[in-house]
């Protein structure tokens, strides 16, 4: 199998499991930043735990070699905030954008279309942002856990609990 | 918990829980099968889609481009992931007859009223915005997001952080204060 195969047939299976999961809708995700309903929080969190701890097996067995992204500090700081006001704007992030489409919301198309743009600004802006947002302060690929200087897997229970301890609460209060 | 919900959705603590086993075999079969560890994530698709596009009226240009050169426009393993979720949620939703033609969003509309341009003209700025900040961040919500958070990555707890944080407060701003 080649790699473009294997990626359609995980995106399928993923796009089946964000439409089952109803995170694709705006209601949905503009729920979760006005803090009404955590649904797309419930799903991450629960997608995390699992996967923290396949993730970290595989790595320890020395099966994969972990793939950390920069903490480049203007770039996290910078982007993200102005992904967060995109975000709550367009309710939709990239992936759930596309998934909302097939899901019939067709009016995720506006925002797929933003998104093409805002790509091709930012290949053009990409010398000057390197230079300055980007060049600020880089944090290097590092795991919280290498921060913190814990153990990764005790770290994990250790997120493990606060996670079910967000989804106990979020069940109390009927978010 | 129920493992269905009102909408006739599954729990998300139960899809949730399936993505995080999907990771862990993605993660496995990626290594396998094409050599190279690829994690979950969508946004750089939207570069690749972009130069396409473009290289489309402007060859040369998008040749040159350093940033396009960087993250090479090409069809790769996560460009036809995010073209498998269009796919993967079309016959999700059609197998349980919830796909709808939906123009506007409920809630948008409920706020903003049903008019398609005007949700069009913010959907594509909030686009533009959004993306600008996810390239610079180098990750969105699945790559920074789930993909960061599943190897404890320090970046993807700052970003985000300030992907919802951000988010609740212009989401605040704009669905609460203008409501009329």
């Amino acid at each position: 199998m080649n790699e473009q195969t294997l990626g359609l047939l995980t995106g399928i299976a993923f796009g089946f499991l964000l439409q089952k999961g109803r995170v694709l809708r705006f209601d949905k995700q503009v729920g979760a930043m006005l803090l009404k309903d955590m649904t797309i929080l419930k799903f991450m969190l629960s997608a995390i735990i699992v996967g923290m701890i396949g993730i970290y097996f595989l790595n320890d067995i020395g099966f994969i070699e972990l793939k950390h992204k920069t903490m480049n500090v203007g770039a996290v700081v910078v982007g993200g905030a102005l992904f967060g006001v995109g975000w709550a704007v367009m309710g939709f992030c990239p992936g759930t954008s596309i998934g909302a489409i097939g899901e019939g919301r067709w009016h995720a198309i506006w925002a797929v279309l933003g998104m093409i743009t805002g790509a091709a600004i930012f290949a053009e802006l990409y010398p000057f942002f390197k230079q300055t947002v980007l060049a600020w302060l880089d944090g290097g690929k590092v795991s919280l856990a290498d921060v913190m200087g814990l153990n990764h897997w005790v770290l994990i229970v250790i997120l493990s609990v606060v996670y079910i301890g967000l989804f106990v609460f979020f069940e109390k209060k009927k978010l | 918990m129920n493992s269905k919900t009102s909408d006739g959705g599954w729990s998300p603590y139960l899809a949730g829980a399936l993505v995080g086993v999907l990771a862990i075999l993605s993660v496995i079969a990626t290594t396998n099968i094409t050599g190279k560890t690829s994690f979950l994530g969508a946004s750089t698709t939207f570069v690749r889609a972009a130069g396409f596009l473009e290289s489309s009226v402007a060859t040369a240009h998008v040749d040159q481009n350093e940033y396009f050169k960087k993250e090479k426009v090409k069809i790769d393993w996560q460009f036809m992931l995010v073209l498998g979720v269009l796919i993967g949620a079309f016959f999700s939703s059609i197998s349980e007859k919830s796909f709808k033609l939906e123009a506007v969003p409920p809630t948008w509309a409920e706020r903003f009223g049903a008019n398609v341009p005007l949700r069009a003209f913010w959907a594509f700025a909030g686009g533009v915005v959004a993306m600008i900040g996810a390239r610079l961040a180098d990750g969105c919500p699945s790559g920074h997001g789930l993909s960061g958070l599943m190897q404890l990555s320090l970046s993807g707890f700052a970003a985000l952080a300030f992907f919802f944080g951000t988010g609740v407060l212009v989401a605040n701003f704009v669905y609460r204060r203008r409501a009329s």
